[in-house]
């Protein structure tokens, strides 16, 4: 036999595999694997029981894993074998037919038992929960033979069971105890909206309603209530709420309360034993939705696979209701209460109403009906929370600049046609999108984008793909955990590698992935390039910078083309030329015989169609005209655009031209987290387009409005006002500021625009406004950095052959 | 027998590339060849692989793609090729050339049809 170790997982569900793929992913040679599960199945999708009772899904849709996946993955599968006891003494685990096997870890994910009042009469024949394939069998059969149906329990599960045997044909009364439908997610307003339409689809209701008892001799015939009243019924669904399920976890001696008690890695107290799903208990929370549990397999897998280091710190989740055509959305606090703020939109003509709760100007909850096309949005906003202060006024309306990716204010996403084409980067139709959804199990939007690459390039159809993921689904997972890992070589985010690299004085790529633990030996594309920026923006004096983990562009400082030949954008300080230039650069098009010559949209010239052997010399030409790389490839200062200003234009009130020049010649060469670019116009009419930049400012007659965040690329966000100064050497002094808090303080690849929509414009402005000497800080800071920035890269490579291997094959033959 | 005595008898199969410190660490260099170009990378455990410089994709030039454990970047797309085996890591699919390659006291050779 082999010596590897023996994992036994007990519970066959979503949780309990979800570890396995994740283990599998990371390890998949440490464990011999072996599964117990009391269902005669392979992996199922729970959630999907809705649509397969409402006649929309099959069985056969809803296998996330089938048989054959665990004989493919090495797994010993015992379907069908529930376990009654496991000895921790001997490390074994004993099925009711007497199977056993021993473990080193084990892993129970044995989930939920759904409760069963106890009435007299709940143990009758046609009395059913709603839990399993055997419970929907039961409901699909008694459907086709009988009429009369009572759901006991106006929660989440009991609607989506009422909703599907109404459409299975049944008459179905709904009985609930309080007076509001779904009172865990909904405040009142939303959930008379909610009983309206379901009452408009046929559904009936009885409120306040108290079960006494189920009235049947060989089978269910009625329910009477408390008040004495009665209702006929051929088949009662219980679905009034779910127990962990800790039966077996409680008799072999493992400390319970209301689940099974994990800490931080999912350990049990005893410390061969991990639990996940929703049989356990987190510092004092139980989960009955997959998104947090999925959270949690993760974690677990990391521990089992002996990493050690992720943790699990609890969840905010979310619902949906997962009824076709209701759109309902809760997350968080939504009942406010004292020290909240409520938002409120209201429109119950068209069955619309919107409440988000506020505190401290951040999202706490949130609940929508009839229109929840933004709710990943406010979910996003409510788990990061962000400082929504500078978005209240419109807030509620939406994230409606999402306008190109599908968001008009309706669910576009259903109502796509399947050729209708959704990544116009990757020319990807959404047919595909739902077919890898369906075909390859994907839950998330990062598992869409590897499978279909929807999404991976500009991400502007983002919006629209966890649409369709959310419709595909049936609305019913909500999103990836709030801190995404900065790559799949490690669990830990940029904050956290930026301020361990600052916090811990690492100074190499190698330092950082050791003391952090990655998994991979070397890294990858993703995070050496930012790895690499980190350290450079961190130690600027200290820090080799390590070229190979620069993308090519960076490293031959020149834009790699389709056909593997490079442009060559030299810098024009504020956009000004000279004859002497413009001839240099004729020249060397002469020269090089150079195919295309383009003015930028960054108001300078582009030379396309370098052959990479020629780039250091045509470099040569361009520096002794006086010449300079533009960073036209960087991450980096790119252009600073000006309009004529003060000195020719009739309208000019300052000299934007010249400040363009200063700001160029201050910034140039510095290295930022994504690229960023600088314009000043004259007056108000904006000609240099100030604000659509990173930074812009806009001369007036009494001096210089800064603004900041901008963006003209993708998604369109126009700059937020920073402030107004009066002179040209305090609008440097802000702009350095600025840059520099950007660089210290933003993720690798996020520009300015979403940066301050995830910081908040009053953070920014407490940094760079209101405290005077924390700017003029950051500014000596940016200058500091800037003194071994700005060389120029070309000259370097034209005249010192810096990185001559770059640029010459290492042989030619034939 | 030797790897060194197996240079000797393939003599004029075995192509000299250059010194392996010519090529940088978790890097590339590129081979020109009347067949077409042929890259040559090296990883940080100073292994050395060759494929043929064309992205199965859209025909990227590999050798300029970031290299990590044993798989490069393409630069065009970011596809991920393996350097043993020239195949696209899934989901992407897909296939490039590989050379057969040697390294012999520090010096890299490259055998261009195998
Ligand atoms: C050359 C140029 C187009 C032109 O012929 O005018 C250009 C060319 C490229 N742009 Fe651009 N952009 C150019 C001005 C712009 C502008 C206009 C501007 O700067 O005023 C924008 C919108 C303004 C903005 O950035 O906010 C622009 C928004 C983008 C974006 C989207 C950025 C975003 O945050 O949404 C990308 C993609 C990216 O950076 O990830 C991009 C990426 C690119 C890349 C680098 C694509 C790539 O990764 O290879 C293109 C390189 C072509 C090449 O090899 O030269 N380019 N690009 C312009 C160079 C200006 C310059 O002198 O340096
Ligand atoms: C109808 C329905 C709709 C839902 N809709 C949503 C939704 O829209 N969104 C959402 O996020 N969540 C939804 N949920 C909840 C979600 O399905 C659960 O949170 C999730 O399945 C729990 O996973 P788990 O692995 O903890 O438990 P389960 O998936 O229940 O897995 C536990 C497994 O362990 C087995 N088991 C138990 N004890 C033993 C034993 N002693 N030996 C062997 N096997 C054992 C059980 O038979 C079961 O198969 C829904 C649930 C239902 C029932
Ligand atoms: S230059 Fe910019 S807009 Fe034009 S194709 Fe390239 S990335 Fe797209
Ligand atoms: S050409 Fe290589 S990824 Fe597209």
């Amino acid at each position: 036999m082999s010596d590897k170790e023996k994992l036994v997982l007990i519970g066959n569900g979503m949780a309990g595999v979800r570890t396995l793929e994740e283990l599998l992913a990371v390890t998949s040679d440490k464990y011999e694997i072996t599964v117990f599960g009391a269902e005669p199945y392979g992996n199922y999708n729970r959630i999907l029981l809705s649509p397969v009772l409402a006649g929309e899904k099959t069985v056969d849709d809803i296998m996330l894993n089938s048989v054959q996946w665990y004989a493919d993955n090495n797994i010993t599968l015992h379907t069908g074998k529930k376990v009654v006891e496991v000895n921790r003494a001997r490390r074994e685990v004993i099925a009711e037919d007497g199977t056993t096997e021993r473990y080193d870890r084990l892993l129970l994910a044995t989930g939920s038992n759904p409760f069963i009042i106890p009435v007299p009469g709940s143990k009758l024949p046609g009395v059913v929960s709603f839990r399993d394939i055997y419970d929907v069998n039961a409901m699909l059969e008694a459907s086709r033979t009988r009429k009369k149906a009572v759901v006991i329990g106006g929660g989440l599960l009991g609607l989506e069971a009422a909703n599907g045997l109404l459409k299975q044909g049944m008459e179905v009364t709904v009985v609930h105890l309080l007076d509001t439908l779904m009172e865990r997610q909904l405040d009142k307003p939303a959930a008379a909206l909610l009983k309206i339409s379901l009452e408009q689809r046929g559904l009936k209701f009885s409120m306040e309603a108290q079960t006494d008892s189920i009235l049947g001799e060989e089978r269910v015939r009625g329910v009477r209530f408390k008040d004495g009243s009665e209702v006929e019924a051929d088949l009662v669904v219980m679905a009034v709420g779910i127990r962990p399920n800790i039966e077996l976890a409680k008799k072999i001696g493992l400390h319970c309360e209301r689940g099974i008690m994990v800490n931080d890695t999912m350990q049990t107290f005893d410390p061969r034993v991990y639990a996940v799903g929703e049989c356990v208990q987190h510092r004092g929370d139980t989960y009955g939705l997959v998104a947090p549990l999925f959270e949690q397999a993760k974690v677990c897998a990391n521990h089992l696979a002996g990493y050690g280091f992720a943790l699990y710190k609890g969840s905010v989740t979310s619902t949906k209701l997962k009824v076709t055509g209701i759109d309902l959305f809760s997350a968080g606090e939504f009942l406010g209460g004292e020290g909240y703020e409520d938002i409120v939109y209201k429109d119950p003509g068209h069955g619309v109403y919107k409440k988000l709760v506020l505190k401290d100007n951040q999202i706490r909850g949130a609940v929508m009906y009839g229109e929840t096309v933004d709710s990943s949005w406010y979910f996003q906003l409510l788990r990061d929370g962000t400082d929504v202060s500078e978005l209240r006024d419109s807030l509620l309306f939406g994230q409606h600049h999402l306008g190109d990716s599908g968001h008009g204010g309706q669910n576009v996403a259903a109502k796509m046609a399947d050729d209708a084409e959704v990544c116009g980067c990757n020319g990807v139709v959404k047919g595909n999108i739902v077919q890898a959804i369906t075909s390859k199990g994907l839950f998330t939007l990062e598992e869409v984008r590897a499978h279909t690459k929807a999404s991976a390039s500009c991400g502007s159809c983002t919006g629209l793909v966890e649409q369709i993921i959310a419709a595909t689904l049936g609305g019913d997972y909500s999103a990836a955990p709030k801190e995404k890992p900065l790559c799949a070589c490690t669990e830990h985010t940029h904050d956290d590698v930026r301020k361990t690299i600052r916090g811990q004085h690492l100074t190499s790529i190698r330092a950082v992935m050791d003391f952090m633990e990655w998994r991979s030996t070397d890294g990858c594309h993703k995070c050496r390039p930012a790895l690499n920026y980190y350290l450079i923006s961190t130690w600027p004096d200290e820090v080799q910078d390590d070229y190979q983990s620069r993308f090519i562009n960076e490293r031959v400082h020149a834009n790699i083309q389709k056909d593997g030949t490079y442009s060559v954008i030299p810098r024009m300080w504020g956009g000004l030329t000279t004859p002497d230039e413009l001839r240099a650069i004729a020249n060397v098009a002469d020269k090089f015989k150079i195919p295309t010559v383009k003015v930028t949209g960054g108001q300078r010239i582009d030379l396309l169609g370098v052959k990479k052997d020629d780039l250091p010399k045509v470099w040569a030409d361009l520096n002794a005209a006086g010449m300079v790389s533009g960073h036209a490839y960087g991450k980096s200062l790119r252009t600073v655009k000006t309009c004529v200003g003060s000195e020719w234009c009739r309208f000019g009130t300052q000299d934007s031209t010249g400040l363009g020049v200063k700001i160029e010649k201050m910034t140039w060469g510095s290295w930022t987290p994504h690229k960023f670019k600088v314009a000043v116009s004259g007056c108000p009419r904006n000609c240099a387009e100030a604000t659509i930049k990173d930074f812009g400012v806009v001369c007036v007659d009494s001096g210089y409005e800064l603004h900041v965040g901008g963006n003209g690329g993708v998604k369109v966000r126009a700059t937020d006002l920073l402030c107004k100064v009066e002179t040209e050497e305090e609008a440097m002094e802000y702009c350095a500021a600025f840059m520099q808090i950007y660089r210290e303080e933003a993720h690798y690849l996020e520009r300015t625009a979403p940066w301050i929509e995830r910081v908040g414009l009053s953070y920014v402005k407490s940094r760079v406004v209101d405290d005077e000497l924390g700017r003029k800080a950051l500014q000596q800071r940016f200058l500091d950095s800037q003194q071994h920035a700005q060389v120029d890269p070309w000259a370097e490579r034209a005249e010192k052959h810096v990185d001559a291997h770059e640029f010459v094959p290492i042989k030619q033959v034939g | 027998m030797t790897a060194n005595t197996a240079v000797n008898e393939m003599d004029n199969e075995w192509l000299e590339v250059g010194r392996l410190e010519d090529i940088p660490r978790l890097g590339s260099r590129l081979v020109r060849t009347s067949k077409g170009d042929v890259a040559v990378f090296r990883t940080a455990g100073d292994e050395v692989f060759a494929l043929n410089d064309r992205c199965p994709h859209k025909g990227g030039p590999l050798s300029q793609g970031i290299v990590f454990d044993h798989k490069v970047a393409c630069p065009l797309h970011n596809w991920c090729i393996e350097l043993q085996t020239g195949c696209a890591i899934a989901p992407d699919e897909g296939y490039t050339g590989t050379y057969p390659v040697n390294v012999e006291n520090g010096v890299v050779f490259l055998k261009l049809e195998d």
